[in-house]
């Protein structure tokens, strides 16, 4: 065995934020893992039962790690169509956008959901690891606007349910007047609700692939809905899901993990994500509104694509892993067409998955090559992503 | 959990019961620490093991190890059992988790029980 990484060892990391919820993943046992300066459940049983429970059933998550940043003023809107790649004063009051923030040769610095409140009030809610950076950026950003942020990060708890179940649990537990609106809430939607006696933010969004909401809350309240939420949660089966699961259900859904398929060399584009840049956007008067970026990715978008980001089956069993050269195939000196930027055995599908960045000749669906696993080549088949979509 | 006293282990979180052959498995910090094993892949019967050296691995949904030979000599028996069904490993990781018996020449460097435990909680 490789001696594994002290990360991994449940060994408390003391100089890391804890979580609002600490004290209930120790009390459930969980095995805690340092995550971007936060001390955060990796597990509390097994990765394969808490994955399969959010597929079949339900799983909880803690997400307090998750940054809050609330843009509000009369500009709001104006201030994050110049600091985002897309079009948020089209997004109406109470809906959700997937988003992100480049820099000015178009690399991805996060991506991001952006939640519209009100008409003078947003909420973009950053990855854990670039909080800092994303605060630092947008501040600059939105300096010439009449509006202002302020990061809500560590007063905020954010937790999920996520799995078939998670309707039921939510609104098991949500103020009897609210529950219509609870459950009308289509996917990329939120509403204030209160949940088990507590205000929350909740949106119909999610990391998973299945169905599930999310909730934000005062971190002080965060103790009272975990435990509410297992409770309720019990006879429909929630468990309490840690990282690990987190990100193998993300991996099964296609989506796209910061650090791994996106980071400063990404554009929006080379992964697949072009869709959420909006080049053509105009300001109140219908003049073309400059964004941050916006001129490298109008050539990107122009430009023939240089590498392709796919989906990659496994035909062995040994799983390709972040970082792994794919080979043209299998064979002795087959050349490197690729990168894996995210790889591992799937629990629902029972074979290796991976996301690899491939150049564009050999990311045709049906495509066969090879990953180089620690030096034997294994066979893969490119896929179409998602690699799981759940039953509708 | 409590380390089985009568076994010999190495820095690399491997252990080794003495006898006519050997047996060879991983310890459950090891286990824990890798999470949901699903993929064994181990040496064939007849194959020659040195102390020390890679000899296999070990997969899970969130990471791979290698697994090291804490001894040198012949594999005569490979835990089927566990390749086909890797999650014996974390469930039962000093019984039917082993992984190897091995006709044993020589060993690499091993600790005691207390060793182990002093180590892997440095």
């Amino acid at each position: 065995m490789n001696a594994t990484p002290a990360t991994e060892t449940g060994a408390p990391v003391t100089e890391d934020v804890r979580s609002p919820l600490h004290d209930e993943h120790v009390a459930l046992g969980a095995a805690l893992t340092s995550f971007a300066g936060w001390q955060m459940p990796l597990r509390y049983t097994s990765d394969i039962a808490e994955h399969t429970a959010v597929r079949t059933a339900a799983g909880l998550f803690d997400l307090s790690h998750m940054g809050e940043l609330e843009v509000t003023g009369p500009q709001a809107a104006a201030a994050l169509d110049g600091a985002l790649v897309g079009n948020l004063s089209a997004l109406a009051n109470g809906r959700a956008r997937y988003m992100m923030i480049v820099a000015d040769d178009g690399g991805v610095i996060d991506d991001l959901v952006v939640y519209r409140l009100a008409d003078e009030r947003f909420v973009v809610v950053a990855n854990a690891s670039n909080v800092a950076v994303v605060r630092e950026a947008l501040t600059d950003r939105i300096a010439p606007f009449d509006a202002t942020l302020d990061d809500a990060s560590l007063r905020t708890a954010l937790v999920a349910v996520q799995g078939p179940h998670a309707e039921s649990i939510v609104t098991s537990l949500t103020e009897p007047a609210h529950v219509d609106q609870v459950r009308a809430l289509k996917y990329y939607t939120a509403t204030d609700a209160t949940v088990a006696g507590i205000d929350a933010l909740v949106a119909r969004t999610g990391y998973t692939g299945e169905d599930g909401f999310e909730l934000f809350i005062d971190a002080d309240q965060a103790p009272a809905l975990w435990r509410a939420l297992l409770a309720a949660g019990e006879p429909h089966g929630i468990v309490p899901a840690g990282l690990s699961a987190r990100d193998s259900l993300r991996l099964e859904a296609g989506m796209p993990l910061y650090g791994n398929e996106l980071d400063r060399t990404t554009t929006p584009h080379d992964a697949g994500l072009g869709r959420v840049v909006k080049l053509d956007k105009v300001d109140d008067d219908g003049n073309p509104l400059p964004f941050v970026g916006r001129d490298a990715l109008e050539a990107r978008a122009a430009a023939e694509p240089t590498r392709t980001l796919v989906g990659l089956e496994g035909l062995g069993r040994r799983a390709a892993r972040h970082g792994y050269p794919v080979l043209a195939s299998a064979d002795e000196g087959a050349a490197v067409v690729g990168t894996v930027t995210s790889g591992a055995p799937s629990p629902t599908l029972g074979h290796p998955v991976a996301m690899a960045y491939v150049d564009p000749a050999h990311a045709e669906p049906g495509t066969e090559l090879a990953v180089d696993v620690r030096g034997r080549p294994e066979p893969v088949r490119v896929v179409a992503l998602p690699f799981y979509r759940r039953p509708s | 959990m409590t380390l089985p006293t009568h076994l010999h282990y190495t820095a690399e979180h491997e252990w080794l019961e003495d006898g006519s052959p050997a047996t060879v498995g991983i310890t459950s910090t090891a286990a824990d620490a890798l999470g949901d094993i699903v993929y064994l892949e181990l040496p064939a019967v007849g194959e020659e093991l040195t102390a020390g050296s890679v000899v296999g691995e070990i997969e899970s949904t969130k990471s791979v190890s290698e697994l090291f030979s804490p001894v040198t000599g012949t594999v005569v028996e490979v835990n089927q059992a566990a390749v086909d069904d890797p999650s014996v490993v974390n469930s039962d990781p000093f019984g039917a988790g082993w992984l190897l018996k091995v006709d044993v020449t020589g060993t690499g460097p091993l600790l005691t029980a207390d060793e182990y435990a002093a180590q892997s909680q440095a």
